[in-house]
């Protein structure tokens, strides 16, 4: 078993009188493919929200690479190496595709080339023909890939993919689901959460569900498939 | 450095060069008088277009930063004695931590709650001044600026070129933002801020240099205002006119680059003058509201989109 590189423990998120999230205890391994599922308002996003800085949690700690990171800012824990894509793609419009790759290594502090290293990046998600492109004229299928690009760009350890694949047809997530699985293979670990259940049952190692901010079931896709509590929360009684 | 940033730095330099030898060729003071208007307004604007345009944080205070300028540039000469260039420079740096004071309790908040905020300051700081007998109080005190040295033919035209250096310098500054990683943050934040902080961009921190950046402009180019008017008062320094044009002539010319401000505000600042000296100076807010609204409509990117979208067109 790797070590671990992100741990929550205890971890809620209260808006007002409404309990978010939490307590969650979760442990990510460093090159892990991990699935989180659960139907919406389940907490997945304020987890992600939570693990990336977005949100500072309520109670209990974010641990990365043994380090608390709970009370750091998003931008300083997107530099030691959590990255993440958006639910909604958000480019950074009136730039170019390029551009928008070049922001990240101007604050990520990456080795070598800026150009050459974002250039490599947009190659390896296929959007190497749009580089001189404004970000504004991509398709739905180019965004996703832009914001995976941007995330990646920074060499995260940890890449947390939230629904990258929402809106796309079986071929375009067969090419987004490539694409993660290759950053994978170079070590990165993944984290997707994602409603398309066949992307995310193929793809995940280990997959937890989570149900009003708790995580209700933790197992193989296989274990999760036959889960009583999931097959409640999905199907009902 | 690339070619570009070269050419850019020697049109700068040859407008610096027309700008010391035309005092010399055209004689009439009257247009030099005319241009200072049309250059202040040219720093105004790329000063207020560092925040409100790349950052996209809309200040609606930029009076509240020329005043400044105009009041403690005339207070150092008048009492201190200090030359020129100081007081300009000694604005720059009062606007700039004026900015970082602004920023530091506005940032937090976005969208129309900022600029309200920033609609503030102008109030606090025209109080302010308005209280303090030393400035003139409410009626305001008259300023003896310093004699145009033996390069300029006369007052108007010393401050003429005066009004050029800054603008010069200022535009200067908004380049070099706009293409190095700060623009590039400031962009990104004003694409999506939780977006750019999650690419590692520090927002907070990048928001609060746009901020003392923008207000270091504004102020000086209040900085030579006194002297140019031989008179400063409250309502003329913290003029709703000129927090208006900060933000008009950006929009006009285009809020995405160096280009559009300094477009928007000769654009403006030049028909403005022309309707004050032909028509009726009451006439001029009207006409920046027509512009301003017509250019919202039909070309929300401002001229230099404008310009650029028809060059492409051309190009293919």
């Amino acid at each position: 078993m790797s070590e671990t590189i992100l741990s929550l423990k205890g971890v809620e998120k209260i808006f007002g009188s409404f309990r978010a999230l939490g307590p969650v205890d979760l442990d990510v391994s460093a090159g892990e493919r991990l699935g989180i599922i659960g139907p919406n308002g389940a907490g997945k996003t304020t987890l992600i929200n939570c693990i990336t800085g977005v949100y500072a949690p309520d109670k209990g700690s974010v641990h990365f690479q043994g380090r608390d990171i709970s009370r750091i800012e998003a931008h300083k824990r997107a530099r030691l190496g959590i990255s993440r894509s958006f639910q909604i793609p958000r480019p950074f419009t009136g730039m170019t595709v390029l551009e928008n790759l070049l922001v990240p290594l101007d604050y990520c502090h990456v080795d070598g080339s800026k150009a050459e290293r974002a250039h490599a990046v947009l190659a390896s998600v296929g959007l190497s023909g749009r580089t001189a492109d404004a970000s504004e004229t991509l398709s739905q299928l180019e965004l996703r890939k832009l914001e995976l690009a941007r995330a990646l760009v920074g060499n995260p350890k940890v890449l947390i993919a939230d629904e990258a694949m929402a809106g796309l047809s079986d071929e375009e997530i067969d090419e987004v689901l490539e694409i993660l699985f290759a950053l994978n293979r170079s070590g990165v670990a993944v984290i997707m959460i994602e409603h398309i259940m066949h992307a995310v049952m193929r793809f995940s190692q280990r997959i937890v569900c989570f149900e009003t901010g708790r995580l209700i079931a933790t197992g193989t896709s296989a274990e999760i498939a036959d889960n009583p509590l999931v097959q409640k929360v999905y199907f009902g009684e | 450095m690339t070619k570009n940033s070269i050419l850019f730095l020697v049109g700068i330099a040859i407008v610096l060069v027309l700008g010391f030898l035309m005092p010399w060729v055209l004689k009439n003071p009257f247009y030099f008088f005319v241009g200072y208007v049309v250059l202040q307004y040219v720093t105004i604007a790329t000063g207020w277009n560092i925040l409100g345009g790349y950052a996209g944080y809309i200040n609606f205070g930029a009076a509240g930063f020329f005043g400044a300028g105009v009041y403690l540039s005339a207070f150092l000469f008048t009492t201190l004695g200090l030359p020129l260039p100081l007081c300009i420079l000694a604005a720059a740096i009062f606007g700039a931590v004026l900015g970082l004071l602004m920023g530091y309790l506005t940032l937090r908040i976005q969208g129309v709650y900022f600029a309200i905020a920033t609609l503030g300051l102008v109030v606090v700081l025209e109080t302010i001044v308005h209280n303090i007998p030393a400035l003139g109080g409410a009626s305001g005190m008259a300023v003896y600026g310093p004699r145009q040295p033996f390069w300029s033919p006369g007052p108007s035209q010393f401050n003429f070129t005066v009004m050029l250096i800054i603008a010069a310098a200022a535009v200067t500054l908004a380049r070099f933002v706009e293409i190095s990683w700060i623009g590039r943050g400031l962009r990104a934040v004003r694409a999506s801020e939780d977006a750019a902080e999650c690419s590692g961009v520090p927002t907070l921190r990048l928001k609060l240099l746009a901020c003392a950046l923008s207000g270091a402009v504004l102020a000086a180019a209040g900085a030579p205002y006194p002297f140019y008017t031989s008179y400063m008062e409250p309502v003329t320094a913290f003029s709703l006119i000129i927090g208006l044009n900060a933000i008009a002539m950006p929009l006009i010319g285009g809020t995405r680059s160096w280009v559009g401000p300094v477009l928007g505000a000769l654009l403006l600042a030049s028909v403005q003058q022309i309707a004050t000296v032909t028509i009726s100076s009451e006439l001029n807010i009207l006409f920046v509201g027509l512009v301003l609204i017509a250019f919202v409509a039909f070309a929300p990117g401002g001229l230099a989109e404008l310009f650029g979208r028809k060059q492409r067109r051309a190009r293919s």
